[in-house]
């Protein structure tokens, strides 16, 4: 009874907290996989500057309508994409490297963005932006949310083998099949949308979180790409679901609290994970063994 | 099987970085069924030649003759530096990327595919390998496994970006005797290597560069003590050039 109290009872008996499960759950199934590519491309950087990058479109569309989910949304993906390519074509065209070339656009797109937003919104609208509102999401936005999720599986499944060879060996994709960045931005498009789904629920400065943290923490537990995805997907939602419970228990707000559930995942995972964990490492156990074959 | 014979020929290509030549205007023709090594000091331009040959890089003057060939009869062999080894992939699906031909983005690997992969896996002596992750095994086993994935390509056209860079002499010895497998089997081969002595023992035909062709034909005329002595002079004045352009710059 104690458990149902805890773990179901806030869900049955709200329909907002009902809503939020439910995005968390399609936010989950979306970002888990794209985290999980993230982090194999070591372009976990480049997830962080582009959930910043989305504020000033996300601005741009509360400007000119207010808090309006789709012109927020469109602003978002129009400006986070834009934002994914200049970066590119800068780090390419000039001497300065990818990553700094992200940190100086990153560090643009949110001073832009606040400045927009500010003048015009309240700090209620500039809270809203920065950080969302998980427990108000409607109908629409879950619909977006979810029909964000299914377009990212569904890309997924389609670009899979090339992706993996992209990601992988580079060069041998580019010799057989001679797309290789075709694949690269039908990758970094599900990346934008993906946060710009999570903005609807967690706000721009926490929608990689829920993308990262599972995928990060699912390094240390699983080997192969798709148990990888498999269990960032688990991680997040699960992250959902302890974050909103300790949000309703505890009247925290409930994205940081999501996050810092994911967080937690994120370091019991290093502590303690099966695979290049500090335990795994340093007190591997009468079973270690190395996988270390002997020569043929 | 036994591939269809294919030559590649090299006209007059110029291909830069950054506007600076790596390779500078080349001529050459690599013959249907032979086997080559590209050799040359470091920074010669040979990946580069490889590179440009499979179509990685473009070629800013001059171009490469493909006869016919299409993207998926070329098989390459990138440095191992170039892969990332601690992507989480096992052995048998890092050689089943090599039925790329036949399976495309979508079509699925069915029993008989799998056996390509295990009997190419076996041929490298890395037989009940198949699951293994790929992070765990040495620098010989990774280059067998790759070794493997170029079985499995079953192309007429091979290219090899040195194939024995620190790997140890029993997998050396083991692969060269792929290579003689498919020189038996008239396909062409060309591999970018360092070591004279195998080259001269395994390799009838040789390409010395230093950026510019130096030299170009059987490997007894190619490796003589005066060509590699103008190589190495190309090189230091190739370079000597590339600093003096950038002091020119700066100044």
């Amino acid at each position: 009874m104690d458990i149902y109290q805890h773990l179901f009872a806030p869900f049955a008996d709200y329909g907002f907290m009902r809503r939020a499960l439910v995005a968390c759950l399609a936010l989950s199934l979306g970002s888990g996989p794209i985290g999980t590519f993230l982090v194999l491309r070591r372009m976990s950087l480049m997830g962080d500057a582009m959930s910043h990058a989305i504020l000033p479109g996300a601005a741009i569309g509360f400007l000119v309508a207010g808090l309006s989910l789709w012109a927020m949304s469109v602003g978002g993906l129009v400006v986070g994409l834009t934002v994914a390519l200049l970066a590119g074509v800068i780090s390419r065209a000039t001497a300065l490297r990818e990553d700094a070339s992200l940190a100086g656009f990153y560090l643009i797109s949110l001073a832009a963005g606040v400045l927009i937003v500010s003048t015009r919104g309240s700090n209620v609208d500039l809270l809203h932006v920065l950080f969302g509102s998980i427990l108000s999401v409607d109908d629409q936005a879950l619909l977006l949310v979810a029909g964000i999720a299914t377009v990212t599986l569904a890309a997924l499944a389609l670009i899979y083998r090339p992706l993996v060879a992209e990601c992988f060996d580079p060069g041998f994709l580019r010799a057989v099949a001679g797309r290789g960045s075709l694949y690269h931005v039908i990758f970094l498009v599900l990346v934008v949308v993906n946060l710009v789904a999570g903005f609807q629920a967690l706000g721009t400065l926490m929608a990689v979180g829920l993308m990262m943290l599972p995928a990060a923490a699912a390094r240390f537990w699983a080997i192969e790409v798709w148990s990888l995805s498999a269990l960032s997907i688990v991680i997040a939602f699960a992250s959902g679901w302890a974050g909103l419970l300790i949000s309703y228990d505890f009247d925290l707000p409930s994205g940081p609290a999501i996050i810092l559930t994911a967080g937690a995942f994120y370091a019991v995972s290093i502590l303690l994970g099966r695979h290049g964990s500090l335990r795994a490492r340093y007190f591997p156990g009468a079973h270690f063994h190395t996988h270390q074959e002997l020569l043929p | 099987m036994s591939a269809a014979p294919a030559a590649i020929a090299v006209e007059d290509l110029t291909v830069a970085y950054d506007r600076r030549p790596a390779v500078h205007h080349v001529s050459g023709r690599f013959e249907p069924g032979s086997l080559t090594a590209i050799i040359g000091p470091n920074g010669a331009g040979k990946s580069t030649l490889l590179k440009t040959i499979v179509g990685l890089m473009r070629p800013s003057e001059g171009h490469i003759e493909r006869a016919g060939l299409s993207r998926s009869d070329i098989a390459y062999l990138p440095q191992q530096a170039e892969i990332d080894r601690s992507f989480p992939i096992t052995v048998a699906d890092t050689v089943a990327l090599g039925l790329w031909r036949d399976i495309g983005i979508w079509k699925a690997i069915t029993g008989a595919r799998w056996r390509r992969v295990s009997d190419a896996l076996a041929s490298v002596g890395l037989k009940g390998f198949e699951d293994h992750s790929i992070g765990n095994l040495s620098a010989g086993q990774f280059q067998r496994v790759l070794f493997a994935r170029l079985l499995v390509q079953d192309a007429p056209v091979i290219l090899l970006d040195e194939p024995f860079a620190a790997i140890d002499e029993r997998t050396t010895a083991d692969l060269m005797e792929v290579i003689k497998f498919w020189h038996e089997d008239r396909r062409t081969v060309i591999a970018v290597l360092h070591d004279m002595e195998e080259v001269r023992r395994h390799f009838p035909s040789t390409l010395l560069i230093a950026r510019e062709m130096v030299v170009w034909g059987p490997t007894a005329e190619v490796l003589t003590d005066e060509a590699l002595r103008r190589a190495r002079a190309l090189s230091d004045a190739w370079a000597h050039g590339a600093e003096s352009h950038a002091h020119g710059r700066a100044a």
